[in-house]
């Protein structure tokens, strides 16, 4: 998906204009703004400027237009806020309808999120948001449909729907809230706890080895990897975008702070003290350098090495240059995790292009129908060995 | 004119109104094969019929073993047929095993055709008849027996063939066919037909059946053993045209006509899992209309992504069997606060836990009916027969995107497996089936909300249905949320208000009481009036009608009535039951239907339970309803 206008327009030329489902369509997708019922407070967008809004406009609407009149009940200074200040900024300058965006959420302070989105949502069951994002986006691929998802909610009780949702490539967006706690339980460990973490649930500290997200999205054929933190929204919506350009399951993971649960956890890649030299931020085609520049990755057989850029010993061209569509460097990369002496990797790490998940299942309804034509139910039930009774 | 299909050729033969067959054999011996061809065969003849095949649910298990043995059994008749056959009158048992399995099922006098080349000393021991001699002890006494070397005699059919011995021996069950077929009078064109077609690319094994099959009719026309040849006259039956159809096959095709004739998409989401997995393989090959299907990573995976597809203004439907209802339950609960469609097929097996996996029972009415957290009331429907399943699933359908609800429909392994003669509908005749989203903002489904912006409001509801509107992603002005938390009464805002949870959870309850608006009258056979009165569910309908004919037969004064829009009880059941003095509820369970009519009702009812995997025979019905009216007489 080169962009996100010609991915409506192209991508779904097969597909019918209105919702599915009703054979009449109900009309293009905002064809009735101007007759919209008083007081609407959709601008009619051709007399617009881009741009109206203030955040830069692909659909002419602003941030506040995609806020509900929900209050937003989640714990003041949680990071959830931030995400989803930027994702309210991102909508607006994505050439998407507004009545085509959908979030699909799951269990957990995450899933609260579609109910402050005034956009389609459904707030569904724990952990299981893909199944439900995958049913819709099949029965209506023009729908932009995002998942938010936290850390418990997909690697535990969903975890399995996310390995099936990356394996399958549906067109999506998935945002995982990663705060390494369980926090509308009030504070358990979650699959992402580091080992020997002291909760309520674990008082002499945990023994489960935590995961990796981005590891297993990439263990899963994701077709898109990325990770951002809530603490720095210039990249987060530039990472967002990126997933939503991008045409197949586009997983996002973000490094969330939960300031009552776990507070900190992640302060050693966010914060301006230890940023610099602890978080790596790779940008395809450059050299894999952080710490202001003063250090880098080099490979070292097939191991990866911090090297020192400030000494006459190594310079940049000693660097890796990151190559996001290699899947081995992507694992490479996304495996730095528990090694002290190596960043946390930030960044789009693997981009590949393969058929979406959707479009094969349409693309095979339509071909078995321009093959057979369209079904008459007369002749399917006639169909068989049938004899005839006569009056 | 000899022709071995002729039975005017043979002065022995006897016309019969009906006969039970059932073909019993190894799971390679092609007995399904071989009983689906008679089945044809019969069809032909333009007998009544129903069929039921028992297969093991291993699927190659150690040949000549008990648990290998595959079966299918057909009733055929002159009259009305109402199920697969109480007792048999002819097992054909290819080996040792097939008859220690199937012989009780056989009527005394009944007639047993033995291969008599698979009773070897290997063959007993396999059978774990080591130490007995079934063809020459007492073991058959009371039985007319037809011994037939079959696999001998196939191979001197193919002597002059090329085909290798384990090729010559695999079309033994042609033979087979060929003999009965004979037997019974039907037709040998519908079988050489199939051959034909079949084989059409392999003239060598396509003329080795053919053969095969011919020898084994002109063998039952030579041998002095087969005394009597039985003609089955065609039965009256309403006129129209007709086709053998299975319950799987048959829900799938209603769910298509669903489909086709509401102009909207179906989503079958399935995880494979018998006996429901048929329900898939047939929809999957009807891609050609408006169906589209989703075999998922799991259970829960299936219903979520038809919940999803229903949002996005698909009809989503999921098949399963009760382990798969019972993983799909808070998904289920989340269609229910939705309040967004959603069919959920459960071909019941019997149970608890993995059960009887092909094995059909009526053991998840409770939890088809309580069996999710919190008040959460649904539809339940189950189907009467193997045709029937084309017309509840339809309904179900139609139900699903009426009252914006979960439907539940209760089918059977039973129905599933089993076909009968299947009268066509023709299209037009189906129910009409109008389902409109809401596309448009209007006074009635918008406010001003708290900013002071319109605001669609989801939970609106239908005077007459309760329904909520339908209001799918894409449609511009009508964004809203759904969840699984409480829902504020028409703003659909999750709300924890105390009395708002009341009154939403006595709406729903309401919404699903209103369904039976749309149910017809219960249909009753006999009296509507009297001492006693059969009030049956889903599958054991043909059981119980068979059961109340016997009885009105014999001048046993006892009505029947049969539901199949099973949840919420018809309101016009009560008025039914107060009718009788008694009431026996047959069912193949511990006692569920009965509980649901005791709480409902203040009326004398009488359990009748079965529990073994297996259908209810008719002489059973019609023994209990002896028993039950018994001391009424007294």
């Amino acid at each position: 998906m080169a962009d996100a206008s010609a991915s409506s327009n192209t991508n779904n030329t097969t597909k019918p204009a209105g919702p599915p489902g009703a054979k009449k369509p109900a009309g293009p997708p905002g064809s009735k703004k101007p007759a919209g019922p008083p007081g609407s407070k959709k601008p009619d967008g051709p007399t617009l400027p881009p741009g109206y809004g203030g955040d830069g406009g692909g659909c002419g609407l602003s941030r506040k237009d995609f806020s509900s009149d929900q209050d937003v009940r989640w714990c003041p200074g949680c990071g959830d806020y931030a995400i989803l200040a930027t994702v309210q900024r991102l909508l607006p300058e994505l050439d998407v309808p507004k009545e085509n965006t959908v979030f699909i959420s799951g269990i957990g302070c995450a899933g609260r999120f579609p109910y402050y989105m005034d956009t389609y949502g459904m707030h569904t069951i724990h952990g299981r948001a893909p199944t439900f994002a995958t049913g819709l986006k099949c029965a209506n691929p023009e729908l932009d449909v995002w998942i938010v998802t936290g850390d418990g909610d997909a690697l535990s009780i969903g975890g399995n729907h996310l390995i099936h949702l990356c394996r399958r490539n549906l067109d999506t967006q998935v945002l995982l809230f990663n705060n390494k706690i369980y926090g509308l339980t009030k504070g358990q460990y979650s699959p992402t706890s580091e080992e020997g973490k002291v909760t309520k649930s674990t008082p002499h500290g945990s023994i489960d080895a935590p995961f990796n997200p981005v590891a297993v999205a990439l263990g899963a054929d994701a077709s898109f990897v990325a990770r951002t933190m809530d603490r720095d929204p210039k990249h987060m919506k530039a990472m967002m975008k990126a997933s939503h350009e991008h045409a197949g399951t586009a997983f996002l993971e973000i490094y969330q702070n939960c300031n009552i649960f776990n507070d900190g956890a992640f302060f050693e890649f966010t914060e301006r003290g230890t940023k610099a030299s602890r978080a790596l931020f790779v940008e395809d085609g450059e050299p894999l350098t952080y710490a202001n520049g003063e250090r880098g990755l080099r490979l070292d057989g097939l191991s990866l090495e911090a090297i020192d850029l400030t000494t006459d010993r190594w310079s940049v061209s000693d660097c890796l240059v990151y190559d996001a569509s290699n899947r081995e460097m992507a694992h490479l990369i996304g495996r730095m995790f528990d090694q002290p002496d190596l960043p946390r990797p930030f960044g789009v790490l693997y981009q590949t292009e393969r058929p979406t998940y959707e479009q094969q299942l349409h693309d095979q309804l339509d071909a078995v129908r321009a093959e057979r034509g369209d079904g008459d139910l007369e002749t399917l039930l006639h169909s068989g060995e049938t004899w005839t009774i006569d009056a | 004119m000899t022709s071995p299909s002729d039975p005017a050729a043979d002065a022995s033969t006897r016309s019969i109104p009906d006969a039970t067959v059932l073909f019993a054999g190894d799971s390679g011996d092609g007995m399904q094969l071989t009983g689906a061809q008679f089945t044809l065969a019969s069809a032909y003849a333009r007998n009544d019929l129903a069929t039921l095949p028992d297969y093991p649910a291993e699927i190659r298990a150690p040949a000549g073993t008990t648990y290998g043995v595959s079966g299918f059994q057909l009733h055929f008749g002159a009259v009305d047929i109402h199920t697969p056959g109480d007792k048999v009158d002819l097992l054909v048992a290819m080996n040792a095993a097939a008859l220690k399995v199937h012989l009780s099922r056989v009527r005394p006098g009944g007639t047993v055709l033995v291969n008599t080349d698979a009773f070897a000393p290997r063959d007993l021991e396999l059978a774990d008849w080591s130490d007995a001699d079934p063809l020459h002890d007492d073991t058959l006494d009371g039985y007319e027996v037809i011994e037939v070397p079959l696999t001998t005699l196939t191979r001197e059919a193919l002597s002059d063939t090329d085909l290798s011995k384990k090729q010559v021996d695999r079309s033994k069950n042609m033979f087979a066919l060929g003999l009965t077929l004979w037997m019974y009078s039907r037709p040998l064109d519908p079988a050489r037909d199939w051959i034909r077609n079949k084989f059409s690319d392999r003239p060598v094994i396509r003329d080795a059946n053919l053969a095969v099959l011919k020898k084994g009719a002109h063998y039952a026309e030579t041998i002095e053993a087969i005394g009597t040849r039985y003609q089955v006259d065609p039965a009256a039956m309403k006129p129209g045209t007709y086709r053998a159809v299975r319950g799987a096959e048959a829900t799938a095709l209603g769910l298509v006509a669903a489909a086709h004739q509401s102009g909207r998409s179906v989503f079958y989401g399935s995880y494979p899992i018998t006996p429901a997995s048929d329900i898939l393989h047939e929809i999957s090959k009807h891609k050609n209309f408006d169906v589209a299907t989703f075999q998922a990573e799991d259970e829960i995976a299936a219903v979520g992504a038809a919940l999803g597809a229903s949002f996005g203004g698909s009809i989503g439907v999921c098949g399963t069997s009760g382990p798969g209802v019972a993983l799909k339950t808070e998904a289920i609960g989340l269609g229910v606060m939705t309040e967004l469609p959603l069919v959920i097929v459960n071909m019941q097996r019997g149970g608890p836990s993995t059960g009887l996996p092909t094995k059909p029972e009526q053991g998840d009415l409770m939890q088809a009916v309580y069996g999710r957290n919190g008040e959460a009331p649904l539809p339940v429907l189950a189907p009467a027969s193997p045709g029937d399943c084309f017309y509840m699933a339809y309904e179900a359908c139609r139900i699903a995107t009426t009252y914006m609800t979960p439907v539940m429909l209760l089918a059977d392994g039973y129905l599933g497996n089993g076909s009968e003669a299947w009268r066509i509908p023709a299209v037009d005749d189906l129910p009409s089936f109008t389902v409109e989203n809401t596309t448009e903002p209007t006074d009635r489904n918008m406010m001003t909300d708290d900013d002071g912006n319109p605001q669609f409001l989801p939970y609106v509801r239908d005077d007459d249905t309760l329904a909520r509107p339908w209001a799918v992603p894409g449609t511009p002005e009508l964004e809203h949320r759904l969840g699984g938390l409480e829902k504020e009464h028409e703003t659909g805002n999750v709300s924890y208000d105390p009395e708002n949870h009341e009154r939403m959870v006595k709406l729903r309850a309401e919404k699903v009481q209103r369904v039976t608006q749309s149910m017809p009258p219960v249909p009753v056979r006999g009296p509507r009036q009297g001492s006693l009165l059969v009030l049956g569910w889903g599958s054991t309908k043909g059981a119980i009608d068979e059961a109340v004919d016997r009885c009105h037969s014999e001048d046993t004064p006892v009505s029947a009535a049969h539901l199949r829009y099973v949840w919420p009880l018809p309101a016009d059941l009560e008025a039914l039951v107060d009718g009788f003095d008694r009431v026996l509820v047959p069912e193949l369970n511990n006692g569920q239907l009965i509980r649901l009519l005791r709480n409902a009702y203040d009326a004398e009812f009488l359990p009748l339970n079965k529990i073994q995997g297996r259908p209810f025979r008719a002489a059973e019905i019609c023994t209990a309803i002896r028993d039950a009216l018994t001391p009424v007489a007294s």
